[in-house]
């Protein structure tokens, strides 16, 4: 049946280019680097040049050769050669003495110097072990998985996805992202509704990941309004999504130090304000690349300094450039801070309907003040979630909501996650798990309740202390 | 309304939810003139929901009151009316993070059952995504089909009523992610592989009992798929609540002759003072687990198709 959405024609959306993000992937392992000529990235102990991988397909897999450079496997290449038939039935008479292996760490080292691949090391130590045709067929297949995973040098090249870069994350710095397993990522993402279209207002500390998921999931439509604590949003896991330029114009940002002064209306926007905050970064700026003392009011003067008084005409050249340089670093700075200011203004135009469509915190920060506050934001019948590492917070969060009022369905869930190995014969859960993956507070907003009294209560009532229960001593009859 | 884009004000027609409290909800049809009942009393269409506020508190004839929601695929997840087992939103999240799904993708399904994934798929895929679903029984198929127009994103999707294992997905090289919850998912695998872009994709099947997953494995690992992956996912709930331990009482702190002696002199026992003045207790905020959880659900098997 014809296709009605057309042939796919996004074959150059398949080519790794410079400059791009990707994730690199070996076995179980990921890490996201971006394209850079002539420059080495580390993975896994092992210093490559991404320079071959430009033009290549993503999913491609090369092989990293001594020197650190990749050169492409063709897929067929994977097929295993060890076609062994002499297998054991069971290990009653294998003894594990340390000596079956001949090969000696050394010999494995020139081996390798020698540029043997991955696959023929394992052969060499395969053809030098005593005990390999003993093993059983699965003690073998065994064997040889876990040798590949040591010698084996290939690297795949992935495209950034959510998917990848939360497994990623929690696999290699998971304290980055206060231990938010993807599992839980997942529930965050559909409890929460997000979808194309929709303004979402996101406070996260997790290094920009949760963000990234949010503007995934986003596709480039709607807006994100992301909440940020101190200086500045961190974005750096939301750049290794790689997401097209026009992904960006949907991002915004807002300081939260600044959401009383929204709410209550008193928000100022002035310029002036802004300098107040950037004062000391300028005037660092002033004094080091200044070598002449002036005051401030002098910026953008054309004027000679008339502390000087040399007439070299070079000296007075200098000069000349040097002022030029001040007034064009005084004018950047304008345009920056102006920037800086309509960027707030529009972030601030966003929030002030209060008409979000959801809410998504996940943050090292004690949630409910945060959580509260923030609530405001959103428009009734819009979700919320709430990610925190621990428990006590968030209990404390959905008291306070059933307090106040204004949310529904309020539920404090967390997710097991257990992944399995199937083999024919060897099928059973894979033996470490992931003892937790953090905390969810979920729930939906609704119009303001007139007054406390009217909650529609989804909790038992405490249970109250029957009398009989507290016995006196006297009447022990224990 | 519509369950791919959120709008302020109920119209004639929407779909919306009514929640009458904890764990009680229902969908209903705004229909100009009629009236639904409910616990609390009527609501009446015309009065109580067109033009109102979705979120808004909506009294009803008694006078008791409830809240009008807008629908999402999570609140019809636990509200649509099932003609079959259903998916979650546990595993619904699970399998739209894995299969990579977002606005634009593609994907293939079956069997579409009575729409619960189908929902939350279509509502991720929005605005330029399409989802082909195919389901073998006809009147599920109307039914599921019913209901996408209902919700006003039937322009997202294609149902088609054949068997899967035989015709496959109806379309081929479209797919950025085939999605199989059948008996035997391992005979429809080599359709799942025709049905993909060249460029491949994700794949994952649902299958409750270990022996499917292992036969699907096998054929997956077979027909070249590769990060063949099996796990399961279970949500715990943890209900917050307040509870009050009584204190044990350990007799007076100065451990006074009284509760030394062991006397059986009626007289002295009546003097003695009642053991705890006032009974004490402790309380404390917590969260604790329900009676029972969902046990096992099925166990989700996710692959990649390499290009081919």
């Amino acid at each position: 049946m014809a296709d009605p959405l057309g042939v796919e024609s996004d074959e150059e959306e398949c080519r790794i280019c410079e400059g791009e993000y990707v994730v690199l992937k070996r076995g179980e392992v990921y890490k996201s680097v971006q394209v850079e000529k002539r420059k080495k990235v580390i993975f896994e102990k092992q210093w490559i040049f991404m320079d071959n991988a430009v033009g290549q397909l993503y999913g491609s897999t090369f092989e990293v050769d001594s020197g650190g450079i990749l050169n492409l496997r063709k897929p067929k290449q994977d097929e295993d050669s060890t076609d062994n038939k002499e297998a054991g039935l069971d290990n009653r008479h294998i003894v594990d003495d340390g000596k079956s292996q001949k090969l000696t760490r050394d010999d494995i080292e020139s081996l390798k110097e020698q540029g043997l691949k991955g696959q023929e090391i394992i052969q060499q130590l395969i053809d030098n072990s005593t005990t390999f045709k003993d093993k059983t067929e699965f003690a073998q297949e065994k064997y040889i998985k876990k040798k590949k995973k040591k010698y084996e040098s290939n690297v795949t090249v992935l495209k950034p996805s959510c998917r990848i870069l939360a497994m990623m994350y929690h696999g290699r710095e998971p304290g980055k992202i206060c231990h938010l397993r993807y599992d839980t990522l997942a529930h965050m993402l559909t409890m929460g509704n997000i979808h194309a279209g929709s303004k979402i207002i996101v406070f996260e500390t997790c290094a920009g990941l949760v963000l990234g998921s949010v503007m995934e999931r986003m596709g480039g439509h709607g807006s994100v309004v992301q909440m940020y604590p101190g200086g500045g949003p961190v974005r750096a896991g939301m750049e290794s999504f790689g997401f097209p330029s026009h992904f960006h114009e949907t991002l915004h940002e807002f300081p939260l130090c600044k959401v009383n002064a929204l709410l209550s209306g008193t928000l100022n926007l002035d310029e002036k304000d802004m300098d107040s905050q950037s004062n000391d970064s300028a005037d660092k700026e002033q004094s080091g690349s200044s070598q002449v003392s002036s005051g401030g009011g002098e910026e953008g003067s054309s004027e000679p300094q008339s502390m000087e008084v040399s007439l070299d005409p070079a000296e007075a050249k200098k000069r000349e450039e040097r002022e030029k340089l001040r007034e064009q670093k005084a004018q950047e700075k304008k345009a920056k801070l102006e920037e800086k200011r309509k960027r707030l203004a529009a972030a601030a135009a966003l929030l002030e309907g209060r008409n979000a469509d959801g809410l998504v915190i996940a943050s090292r920060f004690s949630p409910c003040s945060a959580l509260l506050c923030l609530l405001k934001f959103v428009a009734p019948s819009r979700p919320f979630v709430v990610y925190c590492q621990y428990r006590e917070p968030l209990i404390e969060c959905y008291t306070k909501l059933r307090e106040q009022g204004g949310a529904i369905s309020l539920r404090l869930t967390d997710s097991w996650l257990r992944h399995y190995q199937v083999l024919p014969n060897r099928t059973h859960p894979v033996l470490l798990m992931s003892g937790g993956g953090g905390y969810l507070l979920s729930g939906i907003t609704v119009a303001a309740a007139a007054s406390g009294a009217q909650q529609k209560s989804s909790e038992p009532a405490a249970k109250r202390i029957k009398l009989d229960e507290i016995t006196s001593t006297a009447d022990s009859s224990a | 309304m519509s369950f791919v884009e959120y709008s302020e004000f109920i119209k004639e027609g929407d779909v919306v939810i009514i929640f009458l409290g904890h764990e009680s909800m229902m969908p209903i049809k705004v229909e100009a003139g009629a009236q639904t009942q409910t616990r609390y009393g009527a609501i009446r269409h015309s009065s109580d929901l067109i033009g109102r506020r979705f979120g808004s508190k909506v009294t009803c004839s008694k006078g008791g009151w409830v809240y009008v929601l807008h629908p999402t695929p999570e609140l019809w997840t636990v509200n649509l009316p099932h003609r079959t087992q259903i998916l979650y939103s546990t595993d619904i999240a699970n399998i739209t993070l894995m299969l990579d799904l977002k606005p634009g993708s593609v994907v293939c399904e079956s069997g579409t059952g009575s729409g619960s994934l189908s929902h939350a798929i279509l509502r991720t895929i929005a605005p330029s995504g399409h989802l082909h679903t195919v389901e073998f029984h006809a009147q599920r198929a109307e039914k599921a089909a019913q209901e996408f127009r209902d919700h006003k994103v039937a322009h997202l999707v294609t149902v088609r009523n054949q068997d899967v294992c035989k015709e496959g997905f109806g379309v081929v090289g479209v797919a950025d992610a085939v999605f199989l919850d059948i008996p035997s998912p391992w005979e429809a695998i080599v359709h799942a592989k025709k049905a993909f872009k060249r460029k491949g994709g994700r794949l994952c099947s649902f299958s409750p009992c270990i022996e499917q997953v292992q036969r699907t494995c096998e054929t997956l690992l077979e027909q070249g798929f590769g990060e063949i992956c099996t796990l399961e996912v279970l949500q715990r709930v943890h209900d917050v609540r307040s509870v009050t331990m009584p204190l044990v009482y350990l007799g007076p702190e100065d451990g006074g002759p009284e509760s030394a002696k062991m006397t059986t002199d009626p007289a002295a026992e009546e003097a003695r003072p009642v053991a705890n003045p006032g009974y004490q207790s402790v309380t404390c905020r917590t969260a604790t687990p329900p009676r029972e959880m969902a046990g096992h659900t099925g166990y989700l098997t996710f692959a990649t198709k390499p290009r081919g």
